[in-house]
């Protein structure tokens, strides 16, 4: 049996459609992230799951039970709201007790759950404080709390790290990756952050445009992009898309640049679109400023060097204007203004059609 | 010699605030405790007579009728006022267009002059002719005389201050209810908490200060109820509706014993000290561990 299923959610403000249509599929202890950009509707189908939103139309099914007709506390769900939502004037024993209290559960199960509870978030010593004597970071770990005493089939976490400073995050990024092995519950979380989805979700939804354009697991999300949004959204400094055409032959697909440079690739020629027309997407890893003896496959102009310490990544135009993204060690040299060479790995690019579908080599 | 040049620089700024805090507040009460030491009316110095005033207030059936009537129609008021503005207050917290006619509606009462509200109140009250003596014998019953009986004039004048007042009270419990987060609510939903739970839990613990604020100005502010007495039962039928302040404006400029009065105003003002503080008091023990 599907943990979660959503069929066919839309969802419209106003007359301004947020969702169009969206079907998924989630397994049972499934950690799922929804990735996307501000207003791709990612929350807002997080609040239709919750309950805070109700769906125009299509069915939000949790283990086989239809649950978009009833109201948010009889979900089965738990929530760990962006800034928390604790309840200022109660204290964090309160805080955590509220929910379990108001489902008639006998005190010292409440008490038991709260123990247990406390005790891997490690906020034991916190129980009677109240939230305004919390930082940040305990704050955090309390609405986590708050949601697990519950023992929901889901948890639902929107942007649950966005409000931790660049320490705290990597650190609570880590625990969330813990306490996931020891919740037996699905957890689908809201973020834009694509760090955090890689590295925790099992699998990530990257939604955009009211519609959801890929679902795989992030390594899958990161090699085979589904179309030209997702590669570009996916994957920092951005992959460079480059209009091509595509050489007659058999065997390998063979795409030439504007500027004239001929990338041999590793995708297969069959399975292409008809046409000539065609996109080539390069990672910066794939694109590296050649050193003295190296072949170049083309030489472009910089425009920017940005220095990260262990690499360095150039940004530069080639010849015909079109501007590409390369990378280079540390200790590059390359100055604004200087001519370099570039090495093009094609075995690693990425063909797109016109509709913007994705193409990838069948090993990757 | 620095240091002292600065002091004066500072004051010099606060100086404006000073001098019309001193005038129009520190003076007048400094001159109130003064006056209430004296035998004296609006023409001719006093004579120093020390604790008499306070003394003969204190046998004075008048004085203690005007204390009970004044503590009586604040009971009636302050809680039925602060009941009906919350429940207004949270009918009316929506963006909605209706509801932000109806809020304007509700606030307009409290523009009025006291001299409208009773004249209005008039209308509603009289038992000849008026709205609520045409309703009462609509439905066949006597009409009450709310303005002549001793014991419906209370009732009568706290109506009339809960009409009037209702709009403040409402707006400071909207502006508290605006402050609290959506997300509460939202996490309440998800706990599981019905309406009343989430009223009692969520809502009413969320506005414990701006609660605490309606009831000590609305207590400061009737038990210094003045004009709708006047006006609207000047002070009777012998006595039942006369307010403190009602019985020191008769003492002062009816009698014209300005020192009389000023101790009357005096043991009023301590009254009035003592209760908000009180109520301070007690709602504040705990504010420590709140937030």
């Amino acid at each position: 049996m599907a943990g979660l299923e959503l069929h066919g959610v839309r969802k419209a403000f106003k007359g301004v459609q947020v969702l169009d249509g969206v079907d998924l599929t989630v397994a049972p202890r499934e950690f799922i992230a929804f990735l996307g950009p501000s207003g791709s509707g990612k929350s807002t189908l997080l609040r239709i799951i919750a309950g805070l939103e109700t769906a125009d139309d299509g069915e939000v099914i949790l283990e086989g039970r239809r649950i978009d007709t009833l109201p948010p506390g009889d979900r089965g769900v738990a929530m760990v709201f962006q800034h928390y939502a604790l309840y200022p004037h109660m204290s964090v024993r309160e805080n955590m007790a509220f929910g379990l209290k108001n489902a008639r559960v006998p005190k010292p199960e409440i008490d038991g759950l709260i123990e247990d509870a406390a005790r891997v978030l490690e906020i034991n010593e916190l129980l009677d404080r109240k939230p305004g004597q919390l930082s940040g970071g305990q704050r955090q770990r309390v609405a986590i709390g708050r949601a697990i005493v519950k023992k929901p089939k889901l948890f639902l976490l929107d942007e649950p790290l966005s409000n931790l400073d660049a320490a705290l995050r990597l650190r609570t990024r880590v625990e969330l990756a813990q306490l996931r092995q020891r919740v037996d519950a699905g957890v689908i979380m809201v973020t834009h952050d694509q760090a955090e989805a890689m590295t925790l979700a099992d699998r990530i939804v990257v939604f955009n445009d009211r519609r959801i354009q890929q679902v795989a697991p992030p390594m899958e999300i990161y090699s085979r992009p589904a179309n030209t949004f997702v590669a570009r959204f996916v994957g920092s400094p951005a992959m460079t898309i480059i209009p091509g055409k595509l050489q007659n032959g058999s065997g390998h697909a063979a795409v030439r640049l504007g500027d004239g440079a001929l990338i041999e690739t590793a995708i297969s020629r069959d399975g292409l679109p008809p046409g000539e027309r065609i996109e080539i997407g390069l990672r910066p890893e794939s694109v590296r400023v050649t050193r003295d003896g190296d072949v170049a496959t083309t030489t472009a102009k910089v425009v920017l060097v940005e220095r990260l310490g262990e690499r360095s990544l150039v940004y530069a135009q080639l010849k015909d204007g079109t501007e590409i993204t390369a990378e280079d060690s540390g200790l590059s040299t390359a100055r604004s203004g200087d001519e370099i060479g570039l090495k093009i790995d094609g075995a690693a690019a990425h063909l797109f059609g016109a509709d913007g579908t994705g193409y990838h080599r069948q090993d990757a | 010699m620095r240091a002292a040049a600065r002091r004066w620089d500072g004051l010099l700024f606060v100086a404006p605030f000073l001098l019309l805090y001193c005038t129009i507040l520190i003076y007048p009460l400094l001159k109130g405790i003064w006056l209430s030491l004296h035998r004296v009316d609006l023409f001719g110095q006093g004579t120093l007579v020390g604790f008499d005033n306070y003394a003969r207030l204190i046998g004075d059936p008048t004085f203690g009728q005007s204390l009970i009537n004044t503590f009586l129609v604040t009971l009636m008021v302050v809680p039925v006022l602060t009941v009906l503005a919350l429940a207004l207050a949270l009918a009316l917290n929506r963006a909605t267009r209706d509801a932000a006619i109806f809020r304007g509606i509700f606030f307009s009462s409290s523009v009025l002059s006291v001299t409208i509200v009773t004249l209005i109140f008039r209308f509603i009250l009289a038992p000849d002719a008026g709205l609520l003596g045409e309703i009462w014998q609509g439905l066949g019953w006597e009409p009450l005389p709310f303005l002549s009986h001793p014991d419906l004039t209370l009732p009568a004048l706290a109506i009339t201050t809960i009409w009037w007042s209702l709009g403040l009270p409402m707006m400071l419990f909207l502006a508290g209810l605006q402050q609290i987060p959506e997300d509460m609510y939202e996490a309440a939903a998800l706990d599981n908490a019905g309406k009343w739970t989430t009223f009692w839990r969520v809502t009413l613990p969320s506005i414990r200060r701006t609660l605490i604020l309606v009831v000590m100005l609305q207590t400061a502010a009737q038990l210094q109820m003045f004009g709708q007495a006047q006006l609207l039962t000047a002070g009777g039928p012998s006595g039942a509706s006369r307010t403190t302040v009602l019985f020191l404006f008769e003492v002062a400029f009816g009698r014209w014993e300005l020192g009389y009065a000023s101790a009357a105003a005096e043991i009023l003002f301590l009254i009035i000290l003592g209760v908000t503080l009180t109520q301070y008091w007690l709602t504040g023990r705990d504010r420590e561990s709140g937030r």
